[in-house]
């Protein structure tokens, strides 16, 4: 690990101008301190936030939650309103990384967690999201994790985080605050990036950006579920995920909202696939025709290929699931 | 840079560069070597240890970060001489082949029958909403954090069954 500074913010503001001076926030740690140790990534100052005041769950105007950023995802999955109101949010917690993990892990960290693309962590290898303009290796090498949606010929990684797959689906917003004391929110649609020609950039912050919530909106629907497929049957990311919440209302399915993780750079939704369930009665007919719509547009790297079938089953055993009395 | 904390009920000094991750201070700072580096990422859960209440892994957390914290290793679970339920359940057990992972095992399941009986859910609780059972089904997952390259697993799950109050189905 390269030396660095350290510093414990005492307030938002102090951790905001140290970003904004070019410090890395560290949160949980689970994330960061594994790619320093690799030099993936060498900060030359921490910030460590842990001490600030985002650690709380709290009741929103409208019926929704606010998740302070520093909420550790243990205690968000074992919140009563969260496993009650937001069930596929815990379920989705509970299906990523180990129970020492989650009690470390934080809202804000999760979302912003690297790839786990082989070469990104590879310090021998070209990468364009490590080393920007040198090269992706994972293009034409072993692609097995990678990209089926959104990917561009700089960089086919995905974004391995369950809980990010969760929160689109329920479409949450990232509450930011900045230096100059604006504060935004913006849905995770918004506030991730595809990776286009510049893939080191993940999201639409700018340093001395400070995540400080998570806001969920009322649970648009009481059948939830998250469904994660991986090589095994625990402590593994996911090969694909889909997480999908509907109501079924006089037999037809209504206000269906489906997130996939493991195929995009960022959480992918497909509103075309949703407005194809909008109003439908459920049937094996329909799901498979929902399913053959979201990988219509896939583009396998070689090695990804299985993710095309093993995404179009996950997503209609998913359908079946929430639609059976 | 200078970190006080509580490890085993003592207080202690670290004066250590800020790289020092919690594992290193206990093991080289403060000759604690029960506490293990299998892997140094996360990926095994050997250096678990408990934080302010809570299993983690002190591969990935920095010293100074734990700077007025209470830490509990293995030592601080018990002795040779005066065992913990849970170390003297792995012994009658055989829990354990080499041992490398044991420390870990055992302070993850200390803090995990926590969780359990706070009734924290787990990726195998049918129901999220619902209060947990204590299954082996249960046992295992939340205990999948700690890798056994002897494969003990399956003394491992009834040493934490036994201590958890109830025989394997
Ligand atoms: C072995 C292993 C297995 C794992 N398995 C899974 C899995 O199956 N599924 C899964 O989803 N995840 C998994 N993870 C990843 C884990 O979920 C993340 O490491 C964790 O969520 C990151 O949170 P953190 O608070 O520790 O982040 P940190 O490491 O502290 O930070 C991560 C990034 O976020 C930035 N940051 C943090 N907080 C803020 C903030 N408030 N504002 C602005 N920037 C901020 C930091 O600067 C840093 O760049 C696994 C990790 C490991 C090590
Ligand atoms: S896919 Fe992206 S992260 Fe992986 S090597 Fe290519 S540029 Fe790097
Ligand atoms: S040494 Fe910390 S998890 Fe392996
Ligand atoms: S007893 Fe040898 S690694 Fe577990």
């Amino acid at each position: 690990m390269r030396p660095f500074e350290f510093t414990r913010a005492e307030s938002a503001a102090d951790a905001m101008r140290l970003a904004g001076d070019g410090a890395t926030i560290i949160a949980g740690g689970t994330n960061l301190l594994d790619l320093m140790k690799l030099e993936v990534m060498a900060p030359q100052a921490l910030v460590d936030i842990n001490r600030l005041d985002l650690g709380d769950i709290d009741e929103a105007e409208g019926g929704g939650l606010r998740i302070g950023a520093l909420v550790r995802n243990s205690d968000l999955a074992a919140d009563r309103r969260v496993r009650d109101a937001y069930p596929m949010l815990a379920e989705a917690l509970l299906a990523g990384a180990s129970g020492q993990l989650r009690n470390k892990a934080t809202t804000g960290g999760n979302l912003l967690q690297r790839t786990r693309c082989y070469y990104y962590y590879d310090t021998a290898m070209p990468c364009n999201k490590r080393e920007p303009g040198s090269g992706c290796q994972a293009i034409g090498g072993i692609t097995r994790l990678h990209a089926l949606f959104g990917a561009s010929e700089h960089c086919i990684a995905t974004h391995p985080s369950d809980m990010a797959v969760a929160l689109r689906a329920l479409d949450a917003r990232v509450e930011i605050q900045s230096q100059d004391g604006v504060t935004r929110m913006l849905p995770l649609g918004d506030f991730y990036r595809l990776p286009g020609d510049t893939p080191h950039i993940e999201t639409v912050l700018v340093p001395g950006d400070l995540i400080t919530a998570v806001l969920l909106p009322a649970p648009a629907g009481a059948r939830q579920t998250y469904r994660k497929v991986r090589d095994r049957a625990s402590y593994a990311f996911a090969l694909v995920s889909v997480a999908g919440v509907l109501d079924v209302e006089d037999g037809r399915i209504v206000r269906p909202a489906l997130a996939f993780g493991g195929v995009g750079h960022m959480p992918w939704r497909n509103p075309e696939v949703e407005a194809l369930l909008e109003g439908e009665a459920p049937s094996v007919d329909l799901f498979a025709e929902a399913a053959a719509r979201l990988v219509a547009e896939a583009e396998p790297q070689g090695g990804n290929a299985f993710k095309i079938p093993l995404l179009r089953r996950t997503l209609q055993a998913v359908l079946r699931e929430l639609t059976e009395a | 840079m200078r970190t006080d904390l509580t490890v085993n009920g003592q207080s202690r000094t670290i004066e250590a560069d800020p790289r020092t991750t919690l594992l290193d201070a206990l093991r080289h700072h403060l000759k604690l070597t029960g506490t293990k580096k299998g892997c140094d990422h996360g990926q095994c859960g050997a250096c678990t240890v408990i934080a302010g209440g809570r299993r983690i892994n002190s591969c990935l957390s920095l010293a100074c970060m734990h700077d007025g914290d209470e830490v509990v290793t293995i030592e601080g679970l018990g002795t040779p001489e005066t065992l913990s339920a849970l170390q003297e359940a792995f012994v009658r057990h055989d829990g354990f082949q080499c041992g490398f992972c044991t420390p870990g095992q055992i302070c993850s399941a200390t803090a995990m029958l926590e969780e359990l009986q706070a009734g924290w859910p787990s990726h195998v609780t049918a129901d999220v909403a619902s209060a947990p059972a204590l299954t082996v089904e249960e046992v295992s997952e939340r205990m999948s954090g700690n890798l056994c390259r002897c494969s003990a697993y399956p003394n491992i799950v009834d040493a934490i069954m036994e201590i958890a109050g109830r025989g394997r189905a």
